[in-house]
């Protein structure tokens, strides 16, 4: 197996609060990968110094061979990388399918004058945008206003448009949060379903059912850096692990509201 | 559904033609040239509120500098004329080099104001507009400070001096509708408006959000500049104070917004609207001249914002939808007003709240 994302001893600090500490993490191809840890141990930051939200202090991210740390997001995501949020980010005033559109261009990027005004540069891209939509399930809504659909709704439409792009890696922070049980059932499918086509992920989630059943590898980060990582057999019983996360700040982790 | 399709394709094409028609027949029908005044002085407008809307409407970035491009534009061409004694009808050959000015300015403000959003962009845009004001009072030798530039001579009979002008801004308007419209259609314009409603998530997406923000400036400048050159050349001169006029900026969005911020039809009709209405105040004595026309635009700037946030093509296109169906639930799209779990930020209310603000 080869390495397809690694991150290098990320340090990252707002003020006097050191969020990474010396992250070091890294997801083999075609693997799920899980990555757990309390509030504020630093996941959402280690998501956005590698998809070029947010600048390391120190350390580098390598995709590939490649090293990628500081690229602007918008070549993170061209160079394969595709992320979701953990608050849905969608585009509330285009339709569906315009949302579904945007990252498309990323995947072939026109070249010259006229295809930035030309319609038909991108119309081939429609299909492939349907048959994702049908995907995961919400292609009769292709043409409503991407802002009236439901939350759930939307975390399928995100996750939709990051795989418009066919990108290698998928960043997921979060997707069963916040969402009934059929639907993270039906989510976890088709990350299933993505991943036996070869997708490779990494899935931020506090759902622990949801982690233990869908990840191959798990990261347990703590303070910024790893405290443990391995199958998830090895994690739920090991004792740093027990006590960084899923003993103390369990019942904490279950009230809590998400981030940012 | 089809069918309705079609007819509905069918009165929009056969109303776009007679309104194409109605314009340029317009100075054939009223010869008066107080009448074709304010057609020349509407067509000026419909292209600078269709260029604003070309990059504010898309972007979300609400720019109060369009002056700055309406000023440099006028000030080019007359220093241009002056400098290299072009007279008559060759000095319209400028109008090239009027917008490549306006392009060229257009490129460093706005790499600088760009970077910052919403609240700042707006101010820096209002600062931009006062440098450039003060720099054409101040840079004597070059604008003529204070008190301006004048025309060359255009030797065209008094009583169809209009008309000519008439025509020429109603191909600036004309064009720039066209060009509004493509973008509109295509995938610059989409990423214009993804930028609108999350500009990191669209970065995150593959845009490459400075450049397309960029150049929708760059676009709306040059247009701005180019239409300012012939305004100019139209009144004959330029003072730094009708340049760089901050009331311009002030109308341009106000027009916007009372048609319909954020869409074409709507900056067209903001324009025709309020240009023509400002002008007619303007004659008359009776009703205090001058001075009324500003107190005007406040009113109606609170009409707008009290009970039309969206403008009147949106809000009219509800009401007609809601006679239409008379009330019944009706198959119409999903309109902006999402549930309100949206997430976080300018989400759904923002089209209703944000509008005027």
């Amino acid at each position: 197996m080869t390495v397809l994302l690694r991150t290098d001893g990320i340090k990252k600090a707002y003020g006097g609060v050191q969020a990474l500490d010396g992250a070091t993490v890294s997801v083999e191809e075609g693997t799920v990968a899980g990555l757990i840890g309390p509030n504020g141990s630093g996941k959402t930051t280690l998501f956005n110094v590698i998809t070029g939200y947010e600048r390391p202090d120190e350390g580098q991210v390598y995709f590939g061979d490649k090293a990628i740390t500081n690229y602007a997001p918008d070549k993170v995501f061209a160079a394969g990388i595709g992320r979701t949020f953990q608050l849905t980010r969608i585009f509330p005033r285009l339709t569906v399918i315009e949302n579904m559109l945007i990252a498309a261009q990323a995947k072939d990027r026109p070249r010259g004058l006229t295809s930035w005004f030309s319609k038909d540069a991108w119309t081939h891209h429609r299909k492939h945008a349907m048959d994702l939509l049908e995907f995961v399930g919400i292609e009769r809504h292709a043409h409503v206003l991407s802002g009236s659909l439901s939350y759930g709704q939307r975390k399928l439409l995100e996750l939709a448009y990051v795989l418009v792009a066919d990108p290698q890696v998928i960043l997921l922070d979060e997707p069963a949060g916040g969402v009934n049980p059929t639907l993270i059932n039906h989510i976890a499918d088709r990350i299933r379903e993505l991943n036996s086509q070869g997708k490779t992920f990494l899935i931020v989630e506090h759902n622990m059912e949801f982690v233990m059943g869908l990840c191959t590898t798990i990261t347990v980060l703590e303070s910024g850096a790893v405290a443990a990582s391995g199958a998830p057999d090895i994690i739920r019983t090991d004792k740093r692990v027990l006590d960084a996360y899923l003993g103390a700040d369990l019942e904490e982790d279950a009230n809590d509201q998400p981030e940012q | 559904m089809s069918e309705t399709r079609t007819r509905d394709r069918a009165l929009k094409g056969g109303g776009l033609l007679a309104l194409i028609v109605i314009l340029i027949a317009f100075p054939k029908v009223f010869t008066n040239p107080a009448i074709t005044n304010y057609g020349v002085f509407a067509m000026i407008y419909v292209t600078v509120v269709c260029a604003w809307h070309l990059f504010s409407g898309n972007t979300g970035y609400i720019s109060l500098g369009q002056a700055v491009f309406y000023g440099s534009g006028a000030y080019a061409m007359g220093i241009a004329a002056r400098d290299w004694h072009v007279t008559g009808t060759a000095v319209f050959a400028l109008l090239p080099l009027c917008a490549a000015v306006g392009a060229a300015l257009a490129v460093p403000l706005g790499l600088v104001a760009l970077r910052v959003r919403r609240h700042t962009f707006i101010v820096i845009t209002i600062a931009f507009f006062f440098i450039f004001q003060l720099m054409a009072y101040n840079l004597n030798g070059f604008t003529g400070g204070s008190s301006g530039l004048d025309s060359p001579f255009l030797t065209w009979p008094e009583s169809g001096y209009n008309t000519p002008f008439y025509y020429i801004a109603l191909a600036c308007a004309a064009g720039t509708v066209a060009i509004a419209w493509l973008i509109r259609r295509s995938r610059f314009g989409l990423q214009l408006r993804a930028i609108r409603d999350d500009e990191d998530r669209a970065r995150g997406l593959g845009v490459r959000a400075m450049r397309v923000k960029l150049s929708a400036f760059v676009i709306s400048g040059a247009i701005t500049a180019t239409i300012g050159a012939v305004w100019f050349y139209y009144i004959n001169q330029v003072e730094p104070n009708t340049g760089f006029n901050p009331l311009f900026d002030l109308t341009i969005v106000l027009m916007a917004f009372l048609g319909g911020y954020g869409s074409i039809a709507g900056a067209v009709l903001g324009a025709l609207i309020i240009e023509p209405l400002t002008l007619w105040l303007n004659t008359q004595p009776q009703l205090g001249g001058g001075s009324l026309n500003e107190i005007l635009l406040g009113v109606i700037f609170l009409i707008v914002v009290l009970f039309l946030p969206r403008g009147i093509i949106p809000t009219g296109g509800e009401w007609i939808t809601k006679i239409r169906t008379r009330g019944r639930p009706a198959v119409v799209p999903a309109t902006t007003m999402g549930t309100p779990a949206a997430a976080g930020s300018g989400t759904a209310t923002s089209v209703g709240s944000g509008g005027a603000r």
